[in-house]
C-alpha cells in the first residue's frame, strides 16, 4: 500500500500538469470572479466563502479524469487488479493520492485567494477547516465518477455530469459552514454534517468505487 | 407460477402484450377523465381562483417522477441481485419517462407560482431537491447512452442508481438545512390519514394519480419490449453479418 501511495504521488509530482494544475485553476478562477461581479469589496467580501468552494470543487473535478484513465491506458490497471491488495484498498490509496496532491493544496492556498476576496477576519479558519473536512469527499466522489467512466473514450464531460450532482450535500454543508463563520455566527452544525458526509463517502463509496471499476475491467 | 417467470423475455413479452391495451385504456380514461373533471367540473378556489386547477397535472407529475426513480432503484438491484435483462431493459426504459415526469413537474409548478408566489422560481428545498433529482436523471440517462456494451452499461448504471439514490435524499435533507421553505406542505398525508384539501378536489386528484401511475406503468412496459425487440434485432444483425 505505501509502495502504491509513493507511486502515485511521484506520478502525479513529475508526470508534469496534475500538481500545480489544479491549484493554477483555482487561482485563475478566483482572480475572474472580480471580473466578473465588480471589485466592491462588501461584495466580494460576502461571496468569497461561497467562490472559494465552488472554485476548490472545480479545481478537484479538473484532475479527475487522469485519476484512472492514464492507467487503464497503459495497462498498470490491470496489474494492479490482480495484484494481492483488494480493489478497494487500491483505490483508497489513489483517492487519498489525489487529496494529497489537489485537495490538501487548495486547503492551503485558500487563505491566500481568500485576501484577494477580502474575505471577512474571522472566516480564514473556518474556511481552512471546512475545506479540511470536505475536500476528502470531494476526492472520494470523485474517485467513483471516474471508476464508472473509466472505458469510455471522451468521457470528461459525461464525468462532470455525474460527479457534480453528488457533489451537491458536501458544497451545501461546507459553503454553509464557511459562510457562517466568515458571518461570525456558530458553524458547528454544518461542519459536522460535512464530516459526517466525509466520513460516510471514505467508509462506503471505495466498495462502489471497486465493484464499478470490476465491471469495466471484465 | 412466480413472479421471476416474466424475468424471461419471450414470457415478458407475451405478458406485456397481453396487458398493454388495458392499461392504455384504463391509463387514458383516467387521465383524460381526471384533468376534464379537475379542469371543467370542480370550482374555483376562493384564494387561489382557477390556478389552483393546476394541481391535477402538478402533483401526479411529481409522484411519479420520484416512483420511477424508486422503480428504477429496485430494478438496479434485481440485475445487480439477479442478472435477469428485462430488469436491466425495464429501468433503462423507465429513465427518460421519470425525467419527464420531473421536466412536467417543475413547468407545472413554476407556471403556478408566477402568480401564486409571484416568481417562477425560488431556491426552495422541494424545487431545488427536483432540479437535482432531474440532473440525476440525466447523468444515469447519459451514462446508458454512453457505454457501448450493453452488459457493462447495465451494470454501471445500476451502481450509479444505487449510489445516486443515497445522494438524492442526502441532498433532499441537505437542501432543507440550507434554505427555508417556501412550498406548502404535502396536502394528502399518507402517514397521518388526514388531509387538507376538500372532497371536490381530493377525488378527480385521485383519479389522476392513478391514471398518471397508470401511464407510468403502460410507458415502462412499452419501451421495455421496444428495447428487448432492439435487442434481437441487434443480436439477429450480427449473426447476419457473421455468416456472411
Amino acid at each position: 500500500m505505501r509502495a502504491l501511495l509513493i507511486r502515485e504521488l511521484r506520478l502525479a509530482l513529475r508526470a508534469g500538469g496534475g500538481f500545480g494544475l489544479g491549484l493554477a485553476f483555482f487561482l485563475i478562477l478566483t482572480v475572474l470572479v472580480p471580473f466578473s461581479v465588480g471589485p466592491a469589496t462588501t461584495l466580494l467580501g460576502t461571496i468569497a466563502p461561497g467562490v472559494l468552494w465552488i472554485g476548490a470543487l472545480l479545481a478537484c473535478l479538473l484532475s479527475l479524469d487522469r485519476m484512472l484513465a492514464l492507467d487503464f491506458e497503459d495497462g498498470s490497471l490491470d496489474a494492479l487488479a490482480t495484484a494481492p491488495l483488494p480493489m478497494e484498498g487500491t483505490l483508497v490509496v489513489k483517492a487519498l493520492a489525489h487529496w494529497l496532491t489537489t485537495g490538501l493544496p487548495l486547503v492551503v492556498a485558500a487563505p491566500a485567494l481568500g485576501v484577494l476576496l477580502s474575505l471577512p477576519a474571522p472566516g480564514y479558519g473556518w474556511l481552512v477547516i471546512s475545506l479540511l473536512f470536505g475536500t476528502p469527499a470531494l476526492s472520494m466522489i470523485g474517485m467513483f465518477g471516474a471508476a464508472l467512466t473509466v472505458g469510455i473514450k471522451r468521457g470528461g464531460l459525461l464525468l462532470s455530469l455525474l460527479v457534480l450532482p453528488l457533489y451537491i450535500p458536501t458544497l451545501i454543508f461546507g459553503a454553509d459552514a464557511a459562510r457562517r463563520g466568515a458571518a461570525g455566527l456558530d458553524p458547528t452544525t454544518p461542519l459536522l454534517m460535512l464530516a459526517g458526509v466525509s466520513f460516510g463517502t471514505i467508509a462506503l463509496l471505495p466498495f462502489a468505487s471497486a465493484a464499478a471499476l470490476r465491471m469495466n475491467l471484465r | 407460477m412466480s413472479l421471476w417467470e416474466y424475468a424471461n423475455p419471450v414470457k415478458f413479452l407475451r405478458l406485456s402484450e397481453r396487458v398493454l391495451p388495458v392499461l392504455w385504456a384504463g391509463a387514458g380514461i383516467c387521465v383524460v377523465g381526471g384533468l376534464l373533471w379537475g379542469f371543467f367540473a370542480t370550482p374555483d378556489d376562493y384564494r387561489q381562483g382557477s390556478t389552483v386547477k393546476i394541481i391535477f397535472l402538478h402533483v401526479p407529475s411529481a409522484l411519479m417522477a420520484i416512483n420511477a426513480w424508486f422503480m428504477m432503484l429496485v430494478a438496479s438491484l434485481i440485475w445487480l441481485v439477479r442478472r435477469h435483462h428485462v430488469s436491466a431493459l425495464a429501468a433503462r426504459a423507465a429513465a427518460p419517462v421519470g425525467a419527464v415526469m420531473t421536466v412536467i413537474a417543475l413547468a407545472t409548478g413554476a407556471i403556478w407560482g408566477q402568480p401564486m408566489w409571484g416568481t417562477w422560481w425560488a431556491w426552495d428545498p422541494r424545487l431545488t431537491a427536483f432540479l437535482i433529482l432531474f440532473l440525476f436523471y440525466l447523468g444515469y440517462i447519459a451514462l446508458w447512452e454512453a457505454i457501448e456494451d450493453p452488459d457493462t452499461a447495465a451494470d454501471l448504471t445500476s451502481v450509479l442508481c444505487l449510489v445516486g439514490s443515497v445522494f438524492a435524499v442526502l441532498s433532499r435533507y441537505a437542501v432543507q438545512f440550507w434554505n427555508q421553505g417556501l412550498h406548502q406542505g404535502t396536502s394528502v398525508p399518507v402517514a397521518t390519514g388526514e388531509r387538507t384539501v376538500s372532497d371536490v378536489f381530493f377525488v378527480p386528484l385521485v383519479i389522476c394519480m392513478l391514471g398518471f401511475g397508470l401511464l407510468f406503468l403502460a410507458l415502462v412496459l412499452y419501451r421495455t419490449g421496444t428495447e428487448i425487440r432492439l435487442r434481437r434485432t441487434r443480436a439477429l444483425l450480427a449473426r447476419g453479418a457473421r455468416s456472411a
